[in-house]
């Protein structure tokens, strides 16, 4: 039985040479693994809803990176040279994705990443683009929904000076927030740090009206909540970071009224056909709510996908060329425009934490 | 251990044992898939971790927690003397380089040699102060001092570019690089412990009185010691810098763990024993990929378990344990893998064949 | 800093000054008596408040008894560390218990993660809800943001006091224990002259695994109400804490019970004070600690209390 399964899967593999192979570079073990299952459940929605282009079957091959930044780059090279794909779907975080995306460039394959959204990954690269927005777009999101959504005027950035993510958000949000008359200060952090009375009491001795703290939810629960019993009421917002449950679990009552920055929200009003498309089949295939994560892997394979019909072959030129390409694109988490960059152009969402549920509050769009 | 060979005869059986595993590395480079040859060169890293760390904790006898903030001097340092300005231009996106790096590129070797000078100055900073507190007070003070290090890294923008860290290093690293210095770590800490500087080094580790009675310097000897040991870390920091091509301060990457792993090599391999040291390396990186397959999911007994992560690291932590309740001499003891071992060994071996 | 900031700092520094003050005096307990940093203080810390949250999700045992139980199983897992770790290696050079220290630390690290997962888990309603209250001195009431705010008045967690008061009675416990009880007596020779005491007849075994016993009880109380002041527990939760409580210890003088308490006061207070009067110095925050522990190593090693060696357990 087994032997007539290989046999038939080498003639079928032979007689249908009309396949194109896509390889998912993702941290499917090891430190970061729950974020590369939620990619590649989207991405298998994706490849459910659509199995084929140009009359030609999708094949999608996995390499898993081991959550680890070496094996990163080499997952990218394995693809390429063992797997011969035609383009590369990953990575997910965006250390990995600077690494892989080298050997891309190098190897001159497409590469679309779900989730990477630190400017350096597809800054200077011909072939690395992305569905997800860049940083400081995202800080200038945060800035415009505080200053003119919430109308503060004054607000204390509390930076994590351990990760780069949460330095280069807090530095873009202070270029927009300045521009637009808005007046910041800085309180520094460190992750792993538990208390932050001191600088909570410095915050609000100066006045802040909001906390814009663009870190990870870890530490934005327990900046929350002794804010709150410091006497601290004011809006606080975030960036993506605090798209975790545990922003609830951890922080409880003092959450309410955070407001963040994020791809994806079920109950944004669905703009695109393929945004209801995604969230019916993924709600049936997995009886759960699509996490943002979810959402960004079905756009990398329908960007993907959108590429290679419209370069109408599996040249791996083409393909790069289309993507850089993609003008509003309908995807799962809004309509994607892709630069000469290779960043993603689209609107933001904002969630609000109300009665410890994550509400949808309003879309942002690029200007 | 009456047989003995000759000076003469060790020579040449240690020229022959480089010149074999240079072959070796050769038909290594051009043979293995890259994922093997970046093992290969990270065992070459990890023996100059090792062995400085030796020197430091084993032979001279100063427990010093403090190996990774002399690692990460040396990796930033080399790091930003190779970096091509156009890239630094690019990585510092918050605040620019400052002066010197802004306007300066070297190549990997003497960029190499002022990270472990560098790292060398800044041990003996560190060594001034501490070495004056004994034993265990030392050992967490150095630990300070390398959390300090770390910290500095983070906040330092415009010369450590921050929590960013350096992206975008020139991967210059390769087999050869790393097992040539770790053949000049080796000769030269090697021939340092034989000397009558070595022997005074061991005596202190020993008695300190006793050594300062007989007119040894405690002080200048350990303090030079010291600094050795920091300038080959500094060097080892600037080849893992290199071979990883990013490194930023985080505690996960050049932090407290770093130093941790470091020890744990030279405690399996014998504190206080060069060989050990590189035997020690060797286990660890060859270890730690080998133990990948017990965070990767498996089937047993058709029971799908998904993969555990971080139980890599338990094992590792257990064996650490283990080897120090039953085992505190570890592999090597204090001895060295000489040709006169070996050949005792042998000799030895075949008297009981005879029996 | 107006003087309304100053003395809201001042309460904040006291009030993480007790916490390290508490799992300060643990540490210093064993090092009083065996001359060794337990490096795996901080991971007891944290298996403790493990227990109690397990105890209390899984076992849907009540908050009270959780915390009595987990404080308890802290005292046997010091106990157990100490037999399996540190015993076979009591004439070993000092160094090779310092490396097995921070083996075992090391060890119970990895295990949180294996066993309980990385991921954080929150404190939150695992305790009675009025702990985390704060109370309120002074100040007026002004509508702010759309609510009823009470505006410069002082705020004091209700955990502090329940921190103060444990502590307190935590130490009049110690100092019957250590004065008033034959094993105490014990634990007093011990510290002296461990050879000595043995030939006097004394099992020097027990009382070093008592030592443990105590201070890993001391550890889970003061783990206990850390997470009940900063609700989040991961395993690697006890590493900062820990290491910040042995720097009290040597800062109020180690060995010496007052000075763990002293230490860990003036440690919070430093901490917050700094960031309070330069708020850009907060990234610096850890390595100030280290460098006052440098500092206090290098110019007075005995620590603040510890020439005098009042209480030496």
């Amino acid at each position: 039985m087994k032997k007539f399964l290989v046999v038939f899967v080498i003639l079928l593999s032979v007689l249908s040479l009309a396949t194109i192979k896509i390889g998912v570079v993702l941290p499917m073990t090891g430190g970061i693994a729950a974020f590369g299952r939620m990619v590649w459940e989207g991405v298998e929605v994706a490849h459910e809803l659509f199995p084929d282009v140009n009359g030609e079957t999708i094949e999608l091959t996995i390499f898993d990176n081991r959550s680890d930044k070496i094996e990163a780059a080499n997952a990218v090279r394995r693809a390429i040279d063992v797997g011969n794909v035609s383009a590369i779907l990953g990575e997910v975080a965006s250390s990995y994705s600077l690494a892989g995306g080298a050997v891309a460039e190098e190897k001159k394959t497409p590469m679309v990443t779900p989730s990477s959204t630190n400017p350096l990954v597809t800054s200077g690269k011909k072939y690395v683009s992305r569905v997800c927005f860049i940083d400081p777009f995202q800080g200038w999101a945060a800035a415009v929904l505080a200053f003119e959504n919430l109308g503060v005027r004054n607000v204390a950035i509390f930076m994590d000076v351990e990760q780069d993510y949460a330095v280069g958000l807090a530095n873009f949000f202070m270029q927009t927030f300045q521009e637009l008359g808005g007046q910041v200060f800085f309180e520094y952090y460190k992750s792993g740090d538990q208390d932050f009375t001191a600088q909570i009491s410095d915050a609000m001795l100066t006045g802040a009206e909001a906390l814009f703290i663009p870190g990870y939810y870890q530490e934005i629960a327990l900046i929350a909540i002794q804010a709150r019993q410091l006497g601290f009421f004011g809006p606080l917002i975030t960036g993506d970071g605090a798209d975790a449950p545990e922003t609830i679990s951890i922080g409880g009552d003092a959450v309410n009224g955070l407001y963040f920055t994020t791809h994806y929200h079920p109950d944004s009003p669905a703009v695109t056909e393929n945004a209801k498309l995604f969230l019916e089949r993924y709600t049936e295939k997995f009886n759960k709510i699509p996490a943002a994560l979810s959402a960004l892997g079905f756009d990398a394979y329908m960007v993907i996908r959108d590429a290679i019909m419209r370069a109408g072959s599996a040249d791996r030129e083409a393909i790069a060329q289309a993507i850089r390409s993609t003008t509003n694109f309908p995807g799962a988490t809004g309509i994607i425009n892709i630069d000469n960059e290779g960043n993603a152009v689209k609107s933001v969402a904002i969630v609000k934490i109300e009665d410890g549920q994550f509400k949808y509050e309003t879309t942002i769009n690029p200007r | 251990m009456a047989m003995k060979l000759s000076n003469r005869t060790n020579l040449i059986l240690t020229i022959a044992l480089v010149f074999f595993v240079w072959l070796l590395l050769f038909f290594a480079e051009g043979r293995m898939n890259t994922y093997m040859v970046r093992i290969v060169s990270l065992i070459g890293i990890y023996g100059i971790m090792a062995v400085s760390l030796t020197l430091i904790n084993g032979i001279t006898g100063i427990f010093s927690l403090g190996h990774s903030g002399f690692i990460a001097l040396g990796a930033y340092t080399s790091a930003l003397l190779t970096m091509s300005i156009h890239q630094k231009e690019i990585t510092f996106i918050l605040d620019k380089v400052a002066w010197p790096f802004n306007s300066v590129q070297l190549s990997f070797l003497p960029a190499t040699i002022i990270g472990g000078i560098v790292a060398a100055v800044f041990s003996f900073l560190i060594g001034w102060p501490s070495l004056r507190l004994s034993g265990d007070y030392l050992a967490i003070a150095t630990l300070g001092f390398s959390e300090i290090i770390r910290i500095l890294a983070l906040n330092l923008r415009s010369i450590t570019n921050g929590a960013l860290g350096l992206k975008g290093i020139p991967q210059y690293t390769n087999v050869w690089w790393s097992w040539s210095w770790l053949l000049i770590t080796v000769i030269f800490i090697g021939s340092l412990v034989n000397s009558s500087f070595g022997r005074a080094l061991k005596a202190i580790r020993e008695d300190r009185v006793a050594a300062a009675s007989m007119g040894i310097n405690v002080f200048k000897h350990q303090l030079l010691g010291f600094v050795i040991g920091g300038f080959f870390a500094g060097i080892s920091g600037s080849l893992y810098a290199h071979w990883l091509t990013t490194i930023d301060p985080r505690t996960t990457s050049i932090g407290v763990m770093l130093t941790f792993n470091v020890l744990i090599m030279i405690v399996i391999g014998g504190l206080g024993s060069i060989s050990g040291a590189i035997i020690g390396a060797g286990l660890f990186a060859v270890l730690t990929e080998w133990l990948r397959f017990l965070e990767e999911p498996m089937k047993i007994f058709s029971f799908e378990f998904s993969g555990i992560a971080g139980l890599r690291m338990l094992v590792f932590s257990a064996i650490f344990v283990i080897v120090m309740i039953f085992w505190p001499r570890g592999i090597m003891g204090r001895k060295e893998l000489t040709w006169n071992a070996i050949y005792s060994w042998f000799r030895r071996g075949k008297g009981e064949s005879y029996e | 800093m107006n003087l309304y900031t100053f003395l809201q700092n001042l309460i904040n520094g006291l009030s993480l000054g007790s916490l390290y003050a508490l799992i300060a005096i643990g540490y210093t307990m064993v090092y009083g008596i065996l001359r060794l940093i337990n490096f795996a203080h901080g991971d007891v810390f944290m298996m403790a408040v493990y227990f109690a949250f397990f105890l209390v999700t899984l076992g849907k045992v009540p908050w009270l008894i959780s915390f009595v139980i987990a404080i308890l199983a802290a005292a046997l897992l010091g106990f157990t560390i100490d037999r399996v770790a540190y015993k076979p290696i009591r004439n070993a050079p000092r160094i090779s218990a310092l490396i097995t220290a921070i083996g075992v630390s090391f060890f119970l690290e990895s295990f949180a993660v294996v066993v309980f997962s990385g991921i954080p888990r929150s404190f939150r309603n695992i305790y009675p809800k009025f702990l985390n209250n704060m109370l309120i001195l002074g100040g007026h009431e002004e509508v702010k943001y759309g609510r009823n705010v009470i505006v410069g008045g002082l705020r004091i967690p209700i955990v502090s006091f329940v921190i103060l008061a444990v502590t307190a009675i935590a130490l009049v416990i110690l100092w019957w224990i250590i004065y008033k009880t034959k094993i105490g007596m014990a634990m007093r020779a011990v510290s002296v002259d461990i050879p000595t005491t043995s030939l006097m007849g004394v099992n020097v075994d027990r009382v070093i695994g008592f030592t443990f016993a105590l201070g890993s009880a001391l550890a889970a109380i003061g783990g206990l109400l850390w997470a009940t002041r900063y609700p989040q527990l991961w395993p690697y939760m006890g590493f900062m804490p820990g290491l910040k409580a042995f720097i009290a210890a040597v800062f109020g003088g180690i060995g010496s019970i007052q000075g763990a308490v002293v230490g860990g006061f003036l440690l919070g207070l430093t901490e917050i004070m700094l960031v309070g009067f330069f708020p850009k110095m907060a990234g610096y925050r850890d390595a100030f600690a280290f460098l006052i522990l440098i500092l206090i190593l290098s110019i007075k090693p005995e620590g603040l209390l510890g020439k005098r060696s009042v209480v030496k357990v």
